[in-house]
């Protein structure tokens, strides 16, 4: 298990319009085995500092440590769940989650096991010879989790895995996360807009707000798992985080008000 | 019973036109050798399709059944199109990949192909005899022009087009440079080279009937110019025939390679 330490991070996006400055003195210490949420709504960059902490885009200040070393590139030690699930079309679900370790040159015999285990964890053993494109929206999620699963890396990035599903698919996969995290112990970093989504699944709920991203609230969460959504306490967080993401949604929705009004 | 349904409505007004042909041939409304009736063409392809020889002594009975003309003409140029084509997308599919996938191997090399590339194959016929004389060789190399082209625009197509998602998961999985490209860009541009495959198959078909026009004296389209120098209408039209289904065999074929190289695609339709 791995922590992740976010030092001063600033991003600065230079656009035609100008610079925008999308995340602003982010610090935050992740520690080993917690599953934490960034929550606000599109635009507080979010997906953005998820991104950093992945090696896709590296911040233009700050610093971002894991395990002692400073973050340069994508690795397979964070291995990432995207929301457009993006597995690769013309692989089998099998080689899917298979193709991560070819690259490591793990032995045929080591491969041919792990993807069996993980085929089996994930409920995917029918379908291992299938296309993606054969497959549902929740199926694909499943495998593109096996595929991250299959690095066994210490920190799984999620950036928001479910959204495109349907509520009941959703929460489905949702308790299989838990149930994968609490059987593995995986630090998680899972980027929602979804404030249901992130008091359900998470040890700590990060609010950013709206341009500049920076951090609003950090929320423990202190309620035992399984959560039930319909209990007061559940909804008195709910209600409260609420607040907090709708000021921030008003923010957003006057900017391109604004914007608009501009053009 | 359904695929019977529309095989028949298929073949209601090519059976009608035949029919029409046929009746107005007889009725001496034009002379056979402006336009032989179908009878007589089918009656040609017959006699072209089967040999022409009785068999020799010690002569196999398969090698006797297959030295018709017809046969040996489509051999001809079916041979003439798969090599023109395999030296023609054999250039231009490394070119493309790496055109495609660096920008200085591009501006390298797209003001020549540019240049290139809206000159018909046959333009290059002059050419083509001045540096390869007669036979095959220049048959060769006007095909491998018509189907070079077709397969580098695609290919670079296919390379620049390949979705940013699966670059940037095939990193987070820890691919280097190699693997990228043989595993995720290659296999992601395929649907874009495949289809520049079938367009310049389908060019070499076109550029070997007219390179069999001057250089060769066997193939289809050695055939039918042949025909017409003694007006022998039925055969050029039992040849041009004969060209037809060659063609509908090739685009099949291609189709059906299509169609397993990616069964993974979404869109293909069965």
């Amino acid at each position: 298990m791995s922590s992740i330490l976010i030092n001063n991070v600033h991003k600065v996006f230079k656009t035609p319009g100008g610079d925008v400055t999308a995340l602003k003195d982010i610090n935050l210490t992740i520690k080993p085995g917690e599953f934490v949420c960034l929550l606000g709504p599109s635009g507080c960059g979010k997906s953005t500092l998820l991104n950093a902490v992945a090696g896709f885009q590296p911040p233009s200040s700050g610093e971002i440590i894991i395990d002692r070393r400073s973050i340069v590139a994508p690795g397979p030690d964070r291995g990432m769940v995207f929301q457009e699930y993006a597995l690769f079309p013309w692989m089998t679900v099998a080689q899917n989650i298979a193709f991560g370790l070819e690259v490591q040159k793990k032995e045929k015999a080591e491969i041919d096991l792990t993807v069996k285990q993980l085929l089996d964890l994930l409920h995917l053993s029918d379908f291992r010879d299938r296309y993606p494109k054969d497959l549902s929206g929740g199926m694909r999620q499943r495998v593109a989790i096996a595929r991250v699963l299959a690095l066994d890396s210490p920190i799984m990035l999620m950036d928001e895995p479910f959204g495109a599903l349907d509520a009941l698919t959703r929460r489905n996969l949702q308790d299989e996360l838990l149930r994968i995290w609490e059987k593995l112990g995986k630090t998680i970093l899972f980027v929602t807009h979804s404030i249901e989504e992130s008091i359900y699944l998470a040890d700590r709920i990060v609010v950013m707000t709206y341009r500049p991203g920076t951090v609003k609230r950090d929320q423990y969460v202190d309620m035992p798992r399984p959560r039930d959504p319909a209990s007061p306490a559940f909804n008195d967080l709910k209600r409260e985080l609420g607040q907090l993401v709708m000021e921030e949604q008003q923010r957003h929705a006057a900017a391109e008000m604004k914007l608009a009004a501009v053009d | 019973m359904d695929k019977l349904k529309s095989f028949f409505a298929g073949a209601l007004v090519p059976l009608l036109v035949l029919i029409v042909w046929e009746a107005s041939a007889r009725a001496g409304l034009f002379s056979e050798v402006v336009l032989p009736a179908p009878s007589a063409v089918a009656a040609k392809w017959w006699a072209y399709l089967l040999p022409a020889q009785a068999q020799e002594p010690g002569q196999s009975w398969l090698a006797w059944a297959l030295s018709g003309e017809l046969l040996h003409d489509a051999y001809s140029s079916l041979y003439r199109v798969i090599a023109g084509f395999v030296i023609g997308a054999g250039l231009a599919l490394p070119l493309g990949l790496l055109m495609g996938a660096n920008t200085r191997v591009y501006a390298l090399f797209n003001p020549l192909v540019q240049i290139l590339r809206p000159i018909p194959p046959i333009a290059y016929i002059p050419l083509a005899i001045l540096w390869f004389g007669l036979g095959n060789p220049p048959s060769f190399f006007l095909i491998a022009i018509g189907a070079f082209f077709p397969v580098l625009m695609n290919t670079i197509a296919g390379v620049r087009q390949v979705d940013g998602i699966y670059i940037r998961a095939a990193r987070n999985l820890g691919v280097g440079q190699w693997t990228m490209f043989t595993r995720v860009i290659l296999p992601a541009a395929t649907p874009y080279i495949l289809a520049g495959v079938r367009i310049g198959i389908g060019t070499a078909f076109i550029v070997v009937i007219v390179s069999e026009m001057i250089a060769v004296n066997d193939g289809l389209g050695f055939r039918i110019l042949e025909a017409r120098e003694f007006m022998w209408s039925d055969k050029i039209i039992a040849g041009m025939i004969t060209i037809g289904l060659l063609g509908l065999a090739i685009d099949t074929a291609v189709s059906r390679l299509n169609n397993h190289l990616l069964r993974w695609h979404r869109g293909l339709e069965h």
